[in-house]
């Protein structure tokens, strides 16, 4: 019988959630890494057991942990205790919370300058990872976007990491500003028709792909139009908050921009508006029902100034038109007085039948919907702050 | 011996319970303490200095013998005490917030 498996970041720890097909009683194990920030947790397509998550805290930095069981037991895929730290010839062995962004001649650039907030230059610094996205069919590669903005690869189950520098390097680094959060790379989406083929998201750079498998990286942000910025229709300096596809149509990406939600039909080529009849089209998480590609979801958000839900009522938005007509989902969600927010990287779905769709909030409560947004209810209320939700779908 | 205590994540994340004690090679100072506890305990790397400039982290201070060594050089020899492990040398995480 299938289970799902819902892996939750918050401000003070990790939880694993689980639950049967019907998705109605849940376990709840955590909290893991309990006091520091959990970014992401994320399991493996190609072996659910597999899992990665970000642990960083201010005080230490940050910390690479791994479960090879679900979530039972972590270790940081680095050298254990007690084992040598260096090879017979010297060489450093696997540090697997390292990340060094790459300035060697043959395959990084010069680390230079990115625009702080006042618009002055400010060296790139490593802060921590905000997104891990395990590749599609190896469990020992796995992707990290990480603030100041770049993108990491491991390619031995997390034990080092290196820098796919052609994206920081490739001409407009220089240009990139922190958003509010810092400048954080937040979102990879792997696409699964052309392993070549990778998009990512940066606030406030905007959206970039590859189609070299990481080599060379071209911005993807005509069509945005965001007021904010000296020139509302630049080429890069938009504060993308998320980005999401069906994996059945890789070219169609969806979009949740600080202020409107976009969609491009042309892999990022161009993007169009369709926030149609939202009540605000603020807002952090969007993502894709998993057996209808043109229904989506989204959170909104009152404003860039009042993080809450407009009128104290939390409400999902679906559209199933794949964009522009919007329904508000309210049953089981606080419908006033409520004043939470939802982040980016905290909502995913299910691919049961029906398809079940879950969000967190700085609340610390966890809902979900085991029939496509129709009805919530709480999974857990009283967690620390969520960061992140992600949610595995088991045999 | 040297003694040296760790704030209580840094004790989690390296399987410890209490004060660790390393032997160090050469003078005592800041720098070889540290050389010695990332090298048997590897997962620290990166949590009390930079892993390429060994700079301090902001948030993270060192302690001995009553005083608060935080800027010295790392190559300043250690207290004697300290070296002599009559006193731990102290890793401690900043009171920070509110």
């Amino acid at each position: 019988m299938s289970a799902v498996r819902v892996l939750v970041g918050t401000r003070k720890g990790a939880f694993v959630l689980t639950s049967d097909a019907k998705r109605e009683q849940w376990d709840i194990s955590g909290p893991h890494f309990a006091g520091w920030e959990i970014y992401h947790v994320k399991g493996s397509p190609a072996d659910p057991n597999r899992l990665y998550a970000s642990q960083t805290s201010s005080w230490f930095g940050q910390i690479i942990q791994r479960s090879d069981d679900g979530g039972k037991t972590w270790h940081q895929p680095g050298t254990p205790p007690g084992e040598p730290t260096t090879t017979p010839d010297g060489m450093l062995k696997g540090e697997s919370n390292k990340f060094v962004y790459d300035t060697s001649p043959e395959t990084g650039k010069p680390l230079t300058t990115h625009q702080w907030y006042d618009g002055t230059p400010h060296p790139w610094e490593f802060k921590r990872v905000w997104h891990l996205e395990p590749s599609l069919s190896d469990p020992d590669t796995v992707y990290a976007g990480v603030e100041d903005a770049a993108l990491f690869r491991s390619t031995d189950g997390g034990q080092n990491w290196q820098e796919l520098a052609g994206l920081r390097g490739h001409g407009s680094g220089s240009s990139w500003a922190p958003g509010a959060g810092g400048m954080c790379l937040h979102t990879i989406l792997l696409d699964p028709n052309n392993p070549n083929r990778i998009f990512i998201a940066i606030s406030s750079a905007g959206t970039f792909r590859t189609d070299d498998a990481g080599k060379t990286w071209q911005p993807i942000n005509r069509g945005l139009h965001s007021l904010y910025i000296p020139n509302p229709t630049a080429e890069v300096g938009h504060c993308v908050h998320r980005i999401a596809m069906h994996r059945s149509r890789p070219g169609v990406l969806f979009m949740q921009k600080h202020w409107d939600v976009m969609r491009s039909d042309d892999a990022g080529e161009s993007w169009h508006e369709i926030s149609g009849n939202l009540p605000t089209d603020f807002g952090f998480a969007i993502d894709v029902h998993a057996h209808e590609p043109n229904t989506i979801y989204v959170v909104p958000i009152k404003s860039d100034s009042e993080h809450f839900p407009p009128d104290g009522k939390l409400r999902v938005y679906r559209s199933r038109t794949g964009g522009n007509e919007w329904e508000a989902l309210t049953k089981g969600l606080p419908q006033s007085d409520c004043y939470v927010n939802v982040l980016r990287d905290a909502m995913a779905v299910d691919s049961l039948d029906k398809c079940g769709v879950y969000f967190g909030t700085t609340g610390g409560q966890v809902y979900a919907s085991n029939d496509a947004g129709d009805n919530w209810a709480p999974i857990v209320r009283d967690l620390p702050a969520v960061v992140s939700v992600e949610v595995q779908t088991l045999p | 011996m040297i003694r040296v205590t760790l704030p209580a994540h840094l004790r989690k994340l390296a399987q410890v319970d209490g004060e660790v004690k390393l032997d160090v090679e050469g003078q005592v100072t800041q720098g070889s303490v540290l050389d010695a506890l990332e090298a048997r305990y590897p997962m620290l790397r990166g949590t009390i200095r930079d892993h390429t400039t060994k700079k301090r982290r902001a948030f993270v201070r060192f302690f001995a013998c009553g005083e608060d060594l935080s800027h010295e050089a790392p190559d300043t020899p250690l207290p004697e005490a300290v070296a002599k492990g009559a006193e731990p040398f102290m890793i401690v995480g900043a009171i920070a917030g509110g």
